[in-house]
């Protein structure tokens, strides 16, 4: 200990004396570059899955900094549902090739090409991410896979560990998950089974937020209003693409609109917004009466536990 | 204490307060099955405004399905199948809200007798708990064993929340009656009385659990959540002697910085700075801080809780499983640990059981060399020297370590007195160790 312990430290406002008040961000901040450290000293082969969303480019920011100025000791896996929003490919490829990242691509097209997966007939390609994942995971002996996902989306995730423990189909079994105490995680597995860690366990959607602002983080523009050609299916604005466009009866407008979640473009639906900056989506996402997922994800709203069953089979 | 921002949202007219800072509480709840858990922490969510109009619906739809009258406030917390099939909580859930004033991270954690490992959970990163009772039962084995396992945990505040006050007809006298009796328990086991706080409430009518109730008007304390926006909180120790696990060494070998080595690591307690004197441990060297390298750049010093890099003055063979501590107040380095532990697995254990310990950034072989006391779960007194500890069970154990350790106590340290008991056959987390006697009642037990 020095002779003046906290001098220099951030002073809460009013009660000087008191221990300083850490912003939660902060927090936030040292909790998920702990586990990134964790992972990296415990594990063979760590990989971050990378949709090119808010969360899994916040992860990815979290990296960086875990281990500046050395560069990010492990690659992305991009799990490519071949429904891609073209600025969500751009912008993943533009963050790759600013910080040096390697890129590892697993795609669902390909294995619909070669008949290892067949197309849905309501064309969601969300739930074939599966079998490329796990393939991806088993064919480069990745050891623990990096999620976005966060507690505060879904009633299932919820209940997730901030290590989970797969089996060797990926699968998770909420019964047998092992106790997380203090900030010491348990990693231990065996050949053939895997780890999926979720530094991004305790943040909310509006801590994701107010850290792109206060961290200046670029996102794909579409996360930001824009004028859009959409045509309304389940009270979610879909857009046409490769996935097909407009069915019999539904009818395409033009609308100022944002997405709050990047995925498959067949099920992924935009948010009528006039949010064209971070503040303004903060602000937005603060008066909000709808969750991320009810607003705009179709495949989270096929039954009460859906999320939980594609958990169990083994999705993030 | 907290600055807002007001601004109004786009299309939607009304004010929102935005916290532009605010600090995080982590708390934990625990109490018996029926006590109304799952409906206080729905009902602080929902009149948080934390619960959006897509989540109501669903419960409103999923409560009409089962024939309810009115909208069950659990079902927005019960998360799995299982659960919702037999109404009861598995396991732990983490619910997250904010107030101007606060971010709260809440460990929901199940009541179920076979379950208490969850409390555990729950409470190891737990600030503050608040410990479910019904007013018609009062303090029950359930509630006296949760309290002695938050404190032996060490959550330094308790609510005792006195649920289901409507259903007592609001009576003082029974709210009076529970206080007393659990304010005794819990100045049994090491809590000062301002540390405890009692209110009463009711989950399901929303009575003190955010607005004050015009039904008791004999309480005059706070509502719930004003409480829990305004209770002091000392996240972690940083008045404690410095402490930091290294985790990683960030060596970069790259043309713009050939000679980085920083020794990455979370500040475990108290504060490091530049120039301090630290001693490496288990080697024991003796170096100076030369850079305290944060996530932004260089600092002049960093407290617990912040994730750092620190560059030494002198060249030191260091690596992961290291703690770098502050050199005039080291922690004791040892093979030999006597420590108290809450056996989490099916798998019993028995003296002589080759395990392995977790403690800091450091996994090490371990044998138990002796299982010395098992501690009755509701005053933790001494029962017995008994030859095994099963499920749910606290006992005092004596392990050898295959390489020395640098400890702490856990009264002293949460963060550098803890360690995890791991399975090397199959890797599951059989205990949560702490060094030492960490409470009064059990070192008492002990010496009688």
């Amino acid at each position: 200990m020095t002779a003046e312990p906290q001098l220099d430290l951030p002073q809460d406002p009013v009660s000087t004396g008191a221990p300083p008040q850490v912003d939660n961000l902060d927090a936030l901040e040292s909790e998920a570059i702990h586990i990134f450290r964790e992972v990296a000293g415990e594990f063979d082969r760590p990989v971050i899955l990378f949709s090119g969303g808010k969360d899994s480019t916040v992860l990815v920011h979290l990296a960086i900094k875990a281990f500046r100025p050395a560069p990010v000791p492990f690659p992305l896996l991009h799990v490519d549902t071949g429904h891609n929003f073209d600025e969500v490919i751009e912008f993943r490829d533009r963050l790759v090739a600013e910080h040096d990242l390697r890129l590892v691509v697993s795609s669902v097209q390909d294995y619909i090409d070669d008949g290892r997966l067949a197309e849905r007939p309501d064309g969601i390609r969300n739930p074939l991410q599966t079998t490329p994942l796990l393939d991806g995971i088993t064919e480069n002996k990745f050891d623990a896979v990096f999620g976005g996902g966060r507690r505060d989306e879904e009633r299932a995730r919820a209940k997730e560990r901030i290590f989970s423990l797969r089996n060797a189909f990926g699968q998770w079994d909420p019964r047998r998950q092992r106790p997380e105490l203090w900030n010491l995680y348990n990693g231990r597995h065996r050949p053939g089974e895997h780890v999926r860690v979720f530094p991004l366990s305790n943040w909310t959607e509006l801590d994701i937020w107010r850290y792109i602002q206060r961290e200046k983080i670029a996102l794909p523009e579409i996360y930001y209003a824009h004028r859009r050609q959409v045509h309304l299916r389940d009270g979610m604005w879909l857009t046409s693409g490769p996935w097909g466009g407009p069915r019999e009866g539904e009818t395409v407008e033009e609308k100022v609109v944002r997405y709050r979640t990047v995925g498959d473009g067949s099920c992924t639906g935009a948010v009528e917004s006039e949010a064209y900056t971070v503040d303004d989506v903060i602000a937005e996402v603060a008066a909000s009466r709808l969750t991320e997922r009810g607003a705009t994800r179709a495949d989270d709203r096929m039954s009460e536990a859906a999320m939980e069953d594609r958990k169990r089979e083994g999705y993030f | 204490m907290t600055e807002t921002t007001t601004r109004t949202a786009p299309d939607s007219g009304t004010e929102v307060v935005l916290p532009v800072h605010t600090d995080l509480l982590r708390l934990a709840t625990a109490g018996s099955v029926d006590d109304g858990k799952s409906t206080l922490v729905g009902r602080l969510l929902h009149d948080t405004k934390s619960v959006l109009a897509d989540q109501l619906d669903a419960v409103h739809r999923a409560s009409a399905d089962r024939g309810l009258q009115t909208p069950d406030l659990s079902l927005l917390v019960d998360g799995l199948r299982a659960e919702r099939e037999q109404g009861i909580t598995i396991d732990v859930a983490y619910r997250y809200f904010a107030t101007p004033q606060r971010s709260f991270v809440l460990a929901d954690t199940p009541g179920h007798v076979q379950y208490t490992r969850n409390t555990v959970t729950g409470a190891s990163t737990a600030q503050l708990a608040i410990l479910l009772v019904d007013a018609r039962k009062g303090v029950i084995e359930q509630t006296r064993r949760h309290a002695a396992v938050l404190a032996l945990l060490g959550v330094p505040r308790l609510v005792l929340a006195i649920n289901k006050i409507d259903m007592v007809d609001f009576d003082a006298a029974v709210h009076e009656r529970i206080a007393a009796e659990f304010a005794g328990h819990a100045r049994a086991l090491g809590y000062a009385d301002d540390a405890v706080r009692t209110i009463p409430v009711s989950a399901l009518h929303g009575d003190n659990v955010v607005e004050r109730s015009a039904n008791t008007p004999w309480y005059s304390g706070p509502s719930l959540l004003e409480h829990l926006e305004t209770v002091p909180v000392a996240p972690d120790p940083f008045d404690a002697p410095f402490r930091m696990p290294v985790q990683y060494v960030i060596r970069p070998r790259t043309a713009e910085h050939p000679d980085y080595r920083g020794y990455a690591g979370q500040v475990a307690a108290g504060v490091v700075a530049q120039g301090d004197e630290v001693v490496v441990l288990p080697a024991g060297i003796r170096t100076r801080v030369s850079q305290v390298d944060t996530p932004d750049g260089p600092a002049p010093r960093a407290a617990a809780g912040r994730s750092v890099t620190l560059l030494l003055e002198d060249d030191v063979d260091l690596s992961r499983g290291d703690l770098i501590a502050a050199a005039d107040s080291a922690p004791r380095v040892t093979d030999e640990l006597d420590a108290t532990v809450c056996w989490l697995a099916e798998k019993p254990l028995q003296p002589g059981a080759r395990v392995l310990v977790k403690h800091g950034t450091r996994t090490v072989q371990a044998m138990v060399t002796e299982l010395s006391a098992r501690f009755d779960e509701q005053e933790l007194v001494a029962v017995d020297a008994p030859d095994s500890l099963a499920l749910n069970e606290i006992g005092r154990v004596q392990l050898r370590t295959a390489e020395p350790l640098p400890i702490d106590e856990y009264a002293a340290s949460r963060r550098t007195g803890s360690f995890l008991v791991i399975d090397p056959a199959d890797g599951t987390t059989l205990a949560a160790g702490l060094i030492g006697l960490p409470l009064a009642p059990l070192a008492a037990a002990v010496a009688s």
